[in-house]
């Protein structure tokens, strides 16, 4: 399996990881700029930096961010994995169709839409706006993106695994526990990140939904258009950028150390 | 029969998502549709939609999706193959997904510098001999910049469709004599198509109702139904139109999941 | 399964973590108290200083919450679910907060420091006699234009931008008050013209300005325009002042023909539940030295008389951001058009979008 990339194929990758970060290097290039905008370097500072510790209200506002993320992607990843068992459990298709339907309105309806009638939603059924209703939100939006992800992993598995699996006297838990959801771990795990970057993207629903002194980056970053964002940004967005590589790198090789089928789930 | 029911037990916090989340927002939006401007109850919406502007929007919005979702798959797929071939690619395919997390807004920032007339794109133009060209509020740059925003979710499902693909397949069939070509076309290709559909439907769809991109980096030049939803709910705050239109997307979303949906999989 | 476990398990810590120390950042803050003010502004349109000054000196914690636009902001006051004591909606967002009852009206008995607003700002016809709001910051609609780029082409009107000469060099601003207005202005008819027959003239007149449009573009003008991206730039007089301070070569104008005059004032929308802490920060924000401060750190036009004093008078003596009250005469606030005619206009603005070269 591992043989040698080819020169060509080497390129093509570097080349797609260097548009991929190119905007981020352009980003944190300029947060060092003394000039306060996006063009003009003038000369090197770390007043932006220095600007960012201190800054209480913006820590909170990144914890918010962080806390809404990782829950709403943990619980959004739970509630769609269930999804895409049910929906592969329907031996209709139609029936099958048209839950798959349902499953991608969320994702075809523009934000606005999405956040206005949650919010309608919301005050109807008496939700205090903030951090739960954010949450609920984020979870919402979510859920489609991890079915969407876990489905094909399902699709793929042959039914014969599962009847082997009964055969051998497994029951129904077992064969959910032990032979399909070790079989979907990489799709979980898509689905996962993907609805950390629904979360972390969004700006429209969160905003609609908030309430209370509740606020997440985006909003904020969004808020701060109309007067011009300022480069503290920029420098908060380098460090988070710097400490998410550094994070992900690293767990990649600590559970590489401690499993033999580490990271993302390569099931062999 | 018996694990049917059981499935069902587990499938309750599902249920309640579609019912709370999806089935109440589209109830909802089906009722704004029906108020005209001043709040009366009219189907004047609805026969507003069929104007040649929205008409020729609805096109547009198709028209881009596809070129965008064309590319993405065209980017996406030899991305996600050579990943599987690298040493450490779970890795490899994470650190794909980490710029998606940088705020869109700033990004977006950040490619009007890069595509601006006097940014990197033009610095280089020039130093190969093209000559400055301009590069932002194109067509190429809208697509661009969505693809780039996009690809992760075309990348993750074709790699996991690849990355299982057992090796033993591909020497099979280069044994039998089959040109690497063939056996793309024949083996490969074929096993990945869930994943490929999968990338497809994610991109896709929500590509349908982009708006802010249409914007920032077209410059408005580029209008599609996105655009028009939010100048309803924001500008005017004429809920109705704004759902009617939501209204026909969600139609167009149904219709094109009946076309790609489970055919053939009764399973 | 058990790597999904061991992460979600490290998921939930982490998170259970997090929460913990934001919750403690919040009681450091005093944000959980009992005596908070929540704020509703605009991004970074606040020296966060005077909050700071406010809270020493009343013992209020100030919450401050931001908004992007002020139809969202509105959305979100309608709706309720959540408090906001003091709001900055613009002007012809007031009227219609008025008219949806949103409002509350202020005790002009608690607000001592509104002798140091200017007359002129005052009982203005969105809000006559100042009943639910009062002034924070006022501005005009005009053109930002780069001499140096047009070769030394002076613009002084609406109509020069129709010349050959300005091919793909002018940047509108994504509004369709301000795009068909100028549309109007530019035929001098009046911006809050609703006459069918002027509005169609005006959109006519506007597709053949298309040549020379190379974009409609929202907040991201200051940038584009700041980089020389386009010689040309429709947009308000505070984020003109915002990109004159990044470019110096860049010049402002208030076009001859006539043209909107903006503002974007204080109120006290229904939501509110420390009113007595809104009229405080009201007053407080009126006070001359505060309200000059809060002008340095924003740099848009105060409509505070008795600030203008503690400003400097390069400023002060600007007449392109503190025009005359001769202009400023001539100039015309929008007036709440009704839902059917906004329409219209957005209708109109959607179509002229949509028509290409």
């Amino acid at each position: 399996m591992k043989k040698k990339l080819s020169p060509v194929s080497s390129l093509f990758l570097v080349l797609i990881f260097f548009i991929l970060y190119a905007p981020i290097f352009f980003l944190i290039f300029y947060s060092f700029n003394s000039g306060g905008t996006m063009f003009n370097f003038e000369s090197f500072t770390l007043d932006w930096y220095r600007e960012l510790f201190g800054d209480t209200r913006l820590l909170i506002i990144v914890l918010n961010t962080l806390v809404i993320a990782l829950l709403s992607a943990l619980i959004s990843t739970i509630i769609g994995v269930i999804g895409a068992l049910f929906i592969h459990s329907v031996r209709k298709r139609q029936t099958k169709n048209t839950f798959l339907s349902l499953n991608s309105v969320l994702i075809v309806s523009p934000d606005v839409i999405i956040g206005a009638s949650f919010l309608i939603l919301f005050t109807m059924a008496g939700i205090k706006l903030g951090f739960y209703s954010v949450l609920l939100a984020h979870i919402a939006f979510s859920v489609p993106i991890v079915v969407l992800m876990v489905l094909p992993k399902l699709m793929e598995m042959s039914p014969t695994y599962i009847d082997a699996a009964r055969d051998l006297g497994a029951s129904n838990m077992g064969v959910l526990t032990k032979v399909i959801l070790p079989y979907i771990t990489p799709g979980i795990f898509a689905g996962f990140f993907m609805a950390l970057t629904y979360s972390l993207d969004d700006f429209a629903v969160t905003f609609f939904v908030t309430g209370n002194g509740f606020s997440t980056l985006s909003v904020e970053i969004y808020s701060l258009a109309r007067r011009g964002v300022s480069l503290n940004i920029n420098a908060l967005s380098s460090l988070l950028f710097l400490f998410t590589v550094i994070l992900v790198i690293g767990y990649y090789f600590i559970t590489k150390r401690s499993t033999k089928s580490g990271g993302m789930g390569v099931r062999k | 029969m018996e694990n049917k029911a059981k499935f069902n037990l587990y499938s309750i916090p599902y249920f309640l998502w579609v019912v709370f989340f999806v089935v109440a927002p589209i109830v909802l939006v089906l009722y704004y549709s029906l108020f005209d401007i001043d709040g009366n109850f009219s189907l004047v919406n609805y026969k507003n939609f069929f104007t040649p502007v929205y008409l020729m929007m609805t096109l547009n919005s198709f028209w881009y999706a596809l070129l965008i979702t064309f590319f993405s798959l065209l980017f996406a797929y030899p991305t996600a193959y050579l990943l599987t071939k690298t040493k450490h690619k779970q890795l490899w395919l994470l650190l794909i997904i980490v710029p998606s997390w940088i705020n869109l807004l700033l990004k977006a920032y950040a490619f009007l510098g890069i595509f601006g007339t006097y940014g990197a794109a033009n610095k280089f133009l020039e130093a190969i001999g093209i000559g400055s060209k301009q590069i932002l509020f194109t067509d190429f740059s809208f697509i661009f910049v969505s693809v780039y925003i996009f690809i992760p979710f075309m990348i993750l499902p074709i790699f996991n469709a690849l990355n299982k693909l057992n090796p033993s397949f591909m020497d099979a069939a280069n044994d039998l004599g089959a040109s690497t070509w063939t056996t793309f076309r024949r083996v490969i290709f074929p096993l990945t198509l869930d994943g490929v559909k999968s990338g497809c439907q994610v991109v896709f769809i929500p590509a349908l109702s982009l708006f802010m991109l249409t914007r920032l980096i077209s410059g408005n030049r580029v209008i599609t139904l996105g655009t028009a939803i939010e100048q309803h709910f924001l500008v005017i705050q004429d809920w109705g139109m704004g759902s009617t239109i939501a209204v026909f997307l969600i139609i167009f979303m149904f219709l094109i999941m009946a076309l790609t949906g489970a055919r053939k999989r009764g399973v | 399964m058990k790597q999904l476990v061991r992460v979600f398990l490290t998921i939930i810590l982490v998170s259970i973590v997090l929460l913990f120390i934001t919750n403690r950042l919040n009681q450091s803050q005093g944000l959980s108290g009992g005596n908070t003010l929540t704020v509703y502004n605009w991004g970074d349109y606040i020296d966060t200083d005077l909050i700071d000054q406010f809270e020493k000196e009343t013992g209020i914690k100030v919450i401050y919450e931001t908004f992007d636009s002020n139809e969202a902001m509105m959305t979100k006051i309608e709706q309720g679910g959540t408090t906001y004591d003091v709001a900055v909606p613009s002007e012809y967002m007031i009227d219609k907060m008025i008219k949806e009852d949103l409002l509350i009206q202020l005790d002009h008995s608690k607000l001592t420091n509104l002798e140091n607003i200017d007359e002129r700002f005052l009982d203005l016809p969105f809000d006559p006699d100042n009943v639910y709001s009062i002034p924070y910051f006022w501005g005009t609609v005009g053109i930002v234009y780069n001499p140096e780029m047009l070769n030394g082409m002076e613009i002084t009107s609406w109509n020069d931008l129709w010349d050959p000469k300005l091919k793909n060099e002018i940047l509108l601003i994504d509004g369709a008050r301000e795009v068909i207005g100028m549309g109007l202005n530019s035929l001098h008819y009046s911006l809050n013209d609703t006459n069918p027959l002027h509005l169609q003239e005006a959109k006519a007149k506007l597709d053949l300005l298309t040549p020379n449009i190379k974009a409609i573009v929202g907040d991201e003008n200051k940038l584009l325009l700041a980089n020389k991206e386009a010689a040309i730039g429709i947009t308000w007089s505070g984020d003109a002042s915002e990109i004159m301070s990044e470019n110096e070569d860049l010049d402002y104008v208030v076009p001859s023909e006539g043209s909107n005059l903006w503002f974007d004032n204080m109120v006290i929308p229904k939501t509110a539940k420390n009113i007595d802490g809104a009229h405080a920060f009201i007053n407080f924000m009126l006070d001359a030295k505060v309200s000059a401060q809060n002008t340095e750190y924003v740099s848009y036009s105060t409509p505070n008389k008795a600030a203008l004093e503690f400003l400097p008078e390069e400023v002060v003596k600007d007449e392109r951001f503190y025009p005359s009250p001769e202009l400023t005469d001539k100039l015309e606030v929008y007036e709440n058009l009704g839902k059917r005619n906004l329409a219209t206009y957005n209708e109109l603005f959607l179509e002229f979008k949509m028509h290409r070269k």
